[in-house]
């Protein structure tokens, strides 16, 4: 059985028809697209699925869609506004905290989360508001490094590479960081599709 | 250079398998044994479905041979009556809706006519449990040096000592992928994979096609660990079969449960250690014997077994050394291919045992190592003379000073008896990890890399390489930028698809810098001549050379070719096992400060230090997470990760009871590098994404020992584990 429901996503409001029974997160990847969020377990474990629902961290893959209408639903695709990205974005990718990138998605959300509520928060309280989220590439310390930068960042206004530099003492010369957006691997989809 | 798909991972944009658009597709299903051994005697399909809505395939639709091929044409793809392991695969499934494929599985039952299966690798096998040759033992290898037995009899102490280590899920955060679908004539399949070329070989016998009949994309990869080594040509193959019947697209995406209980898992080990030493702690012999698990096909087990032998006597000089290995067939999920690939069960041998041959010297643990430690001139057991030039007692030197070991130590004694509950210690192990494949492996793999001259100047690296997380594509554009001059922005990697790029060998083995990196380095040499402009030319200068060369063949293609070649005076034996079983080592030395709850059993890592030599570091915030996420995993290994088993099955397959750590689980790791070039790697780099997880798992036990005074030897040591240790006894 299909229903039509409106929900709100990262500022825009949709109408989408999704099985009664589809989870939030199902209704995001495979009735809307948005396959940012990802299905780690499907068991509300590992927290790859984490979305933020009026700017708090839930799991997306244990919650019937429903229960997400009439709420402000923000999935990681909806965390750079007008393209340009949130400091916690730019402090991952400095520190090097996103690596395989499949936890990274449902981390972000948490941190957004955490930082929302707790603009300047221990090392402790990152790992405790970051405990739900399983990460098997990094060991972890680069990733409080990067929530610790984006909180700097968004307390004083600084570009997190200035934190970054300052940290570590290292300098990130902004004109040779990055060459173009890498796009001959990332697969554009099946030819058939 | 920052990674070079980090934003599009950080952003949501990068597409994994499942994240693809598709439509009018299947999803794929695998129907699994649920016995460990015997025949099936039926398969009842239950009333709950209709099962004419649902494609069906077993064994009898492969068109070619019923194998998973690697190494040998073993392991069917699809069970052809007898199983001979929990979960093997029976039947594949196809709907176009997920929920009834996974309905569908609930409502087949597959029965089994039970043999009694073999369960246990550590004792050799009743003759009702005989499956493979005469004795269940899939491999034996063998390393000899010297006169073990007489050198022991003469020893005037002798320290023994056998050492367990379990099963390990690598619990990548992308389960197992792939989806398949036909193009023409062309079998298309895409996924989550370290090694395309791996499944085209798989592929090829099975379904009874060329080369040109099948094409593998690698999709980018949540995680790999060596688990997206091999297992990924059997989900492919099982995708394709689904595809090539129903005619249409197939998904075949694995769930958790699934992916941990049904695919492969790090080698169980035992290892069991006889030592001569002298009253000084001088080594004179050392007998080692390793055996491992296989479970029940081979998949790589003999090439984990050689891994595990060449390294099992650490990195020390002895005159006399002895190892026997041996891996057994057992009716258990097939093991295969985990980061490290057998050294870390080697190294929790020998670096716990060194401790332990410490304590009864009443000797400081890392003296005995420093005596011992092969210096530039002296020979491993396989008789390779160790001559690059590294300061190994350096590497030592600078974990300890990192730690304050000495510091903390003196604290520990002060503070543990003061203490009603808590213990602390620190240890530290020192290890080692030959990059790239064993012996004439490389040589073997005969690696071909392209790099292209496009005619607008731009370049683009042909290879089958994968990105996994790691840093392949970021490290790849570096090393041609650097060799052509370029701006990073003008160098693009091509996605793996082996219609399009050479194979330059599987992503794996700790190959990938240093070995195909070379290659990446030399095709961009091959450019430069091709193009007609001069090798260390201005960048300038080369793309306007790639340009002008365009102008003059238009329509034709410029590519720069490398080969592999091996680095030269290299010598292995693999009949005898003697000689230079890699060409570069890296080294490195761990410290752990732990802290153990005598009254919950509970262990906890403090404090974290890594001094590694992987050669030049390309990249040092990539190397940095390479680091820190190979020790989390031997910590995790060490102190967290258990398989339950019954009756051969995986109980525990869920991330509620198979623990792998939280952000709350694991201490500061701190990293340093210590630097000692190899001159065959690219740039001098050698291997890295293995060796920090080899010795953290005995840095974490010879901490315990220290803290408890008690003797640690198998992981993970768990409180129940610890619990028994320290009742047994005083504390």
């Amino acid at each position: 059985m299909k229903d039509v429901i409106t929900l709100h996503i990262n500022g825009d409001e949709v109408e989408v028809g999704v099985p009664t029974h589809f989870t939030l997160l199902e209704t995001l990847r495979y009735a809307l697209g948005l396959t940012g969020s990802k299905q780690g377990c499907d068991k509300g474990d590992c927290g790859a699925c984490t979305v933020l629902l009026d700017g708090r961290p839930h799991l997306a893959c244990i919650m019937p869609v429903y229960e997400a209408i009439g709420r402000q639903i923000t999935t990681v695709e909806g965390l750079a506004e007008r393209r340009v990205p949130h400091p916690l974005q730019d402090a991952f990718d400095l520190c090097g905290a996103a690596q395989c990138g499949f936890c990274t998605p449902g981390i972000l959300c948490s941190a957004y989360g955490l930082l929302a509520e707790n603009p300047d928060p221990s090392r402790d309280e990152i790992r405790q508001a970051l405990s739900g989220n399983l990460c098997r590439c990094t060991g972890y310390t680069k990733i409080f490094e990067a929530v610790e930068i984006a909180a700097e960042s968004l307390r004083t206004g600084t570009d997190p590479r200035d934190i970054v530099a300052e940290r570590y003492d290292l300098a990130f010369p902004s004109s040779s960081m990055r060459p173009a957006e890498h796009t001959a691997g990332s697969s554009t989809g099946a030819s058939h599709a | 250079m920052l990674r070079r798909e980090g934003l599009s991972k950080l952003t949501g944009r990068e597409r994994y398998v499942d994240d693809l658009p598709l439509e009018d597709f299947l999803w794929g299903a695998t129907v699994r044994s649920p016995a460990a051994r015997g025949r099936i005697s039926d398969i009842i399909f239950g009333d709950g479905v209709d099962w004419s809505e649902f494609v069906i395939v077993d064994h009898t639709d492969i068109p070619g041979r019923n194998a998973v091929y690697l190494m040998e044409y073993d392991q069917p793809a699809l069970a052809p009556g007898y199983v001979r392991h929990v979960h093997e695969p029976v039947l594949l499934l196809a709907h176009p809706s997920r929920e009834m494929a996974r309905r569908a599985l609930r409502e087949v039952q597959v029965i089994v006519d039970v043999d009694p299966p073999a369960l246990d690798f550590r004792t050799l096998p009743g003759p009702d449990l005989i499956q493979y040759g005469e004795n269940n033992v899939l491999k034996r290898l063998s390393i000899q040096k010297g006169d073990v037995e007489r050198a022991l009899g003469e020893s005037p102490i002798v320290v023994e000592g056998v050492y367990e280590t379990g099963a390990q899920e690598h619990v990548y955060l992308e389960t197992q992928g792939m989806l398949a679908y036909l193009d023409g004539e062309v079998l298309v399949i895409k996924g989550s994979m370290q090694c395309p070329y791996y499944v085209v070989k798989a592929l090829k016998p099975a379904l009874n096609r060329s080369e040109e009949e099948i094409q593998v994309i690698q999709t980018p990869t949540g995680g790999g660990f060596g688990g997206k080594e091999e297992f990924p040509s059997m989900v492919a193959l099982h995708a394709g079969l689904l595809a090539l019947k129903s005619r249409m697209p197939v998904k075949l995406i694995y769930d958790r449960t699934e992916d941990m209980v049904a695919t492969t898992k790090r080698h169980p080990s035992q290892v069991r250690h006889r030592t001569g030493v002298d009253e000084n702690g001088r080594l004179i012999a050392q007998e080692i014997e390793v055996v491992m698990d296989g479970g029940a096909y081979l998949t790589l087990t003999p090439v984990v077994l050689s891994r595990a032998i060449i390294h099992a006597a650490g990195l020390y000089h002895c005159d006399n050394v002895s190892i026997l290995g041996r891996a057994m067939f057992t009716n258990s999920v097939p093991y295969g291919a985990f980061r490290g690939f057998g050294n870390p069960q080697a190294h929790f041998a020998v670096e716990r045992h060194m401790d332990v041959i410490a304590d009864r010297l009443r000797m400081d643990p890392v003296e005995l190592r420093r005596i011992n430690m092969i210096r530039d001139g002296q020979t491993t057991a396989t008789g390779q003379v160790i001559s690059d030039g590294v300061d190994r007692l350096q590497i030592v030197d600078r974990a300890l000073a990192l730690s304050d070991y000495e510091r903390r130590r003196r604290e520990h004694w002060v503070r543990n008896p003061e203490h009603r509950y808590l213990r602390r210690g620190i240890g530290m192990a020192a290890f080692y990890h030959g990059a790239g494949f064993t012996g004439s492996g490389e040589v073997m793999l005969d690696s071909r890399l392209h790099v292209e001259g496009n005619p607008d100047g731009k370049v683009q690296v042909l290879c089958a390489s994968t990105e996994m997380g790691q840093g392949q594509v970021t490290i790849f554009t570096q090393l041609a930028s650097d060799r052509l001059g370029y701006d990073p922005a003008e160098i693009s990697i091509a996605e793996p698809d082996t219609h399009r790029v050479p194979d330059s060998g599987p992503t794996v083995g700790s190959r990938t810098a240093m070995v195909v990196g070379r290659l990446v380095e030399r095709a961009c040499d091959d450019l430069c001549r091709k193009a007609g402009v001069e090798i260390g030319a201005p960048g300038a200068l080369v793309k306007e050379a790639i340009i002008a060369w365009h102008s003059a063949h238009p329509g034709e293609r410029l590519l720069g070719k490398a080969r592999y070649e091996p680095p030269p005076g290299i010598e292995w034996d693999e009949e005898n096992y003697v000689g230079d079983a890699y060409g570069a080592f890296g080294w490195a030395a761990h410290v752990a400060e732990v802290e153990v709850d005598l009254r919950t059993y509970d262990v906890r890592v403090l404090d974290f230090v890594s001094v590694q030599d992987v050669g030049t570091v390309l990249n040092e915030t990539l190397a940095r997470g390479q680091v820190q996420g190979g020790v989390a995993q031997g910590i995790s290994w060490a102190l967290l990760e258990e398989c339950v088993w019954k009756d051969g099955a995986m109980e525990n397959g869920q991330l509620t009871n198979y623990i792998i750590p939280t952000s709350g689980d694991l201490p500061p790791i701190r990293v340093e590098f210590v630097e000692f070039p190899y001159e065959h790697g690219a740039q001098g780099a050698k291997g890295i994404g293995e060796l920090p997880l080899v010795g953290a798992a005995p840095a974490v036990l010879n901490a315990v020992a220290a803290a408890t005074g008690r003797q640690p030897t198998e992981i993970p040591l768990t409180p129940e584990r610890l619990m028994a240790l320290l009742a047994n006894g005083d504390r």
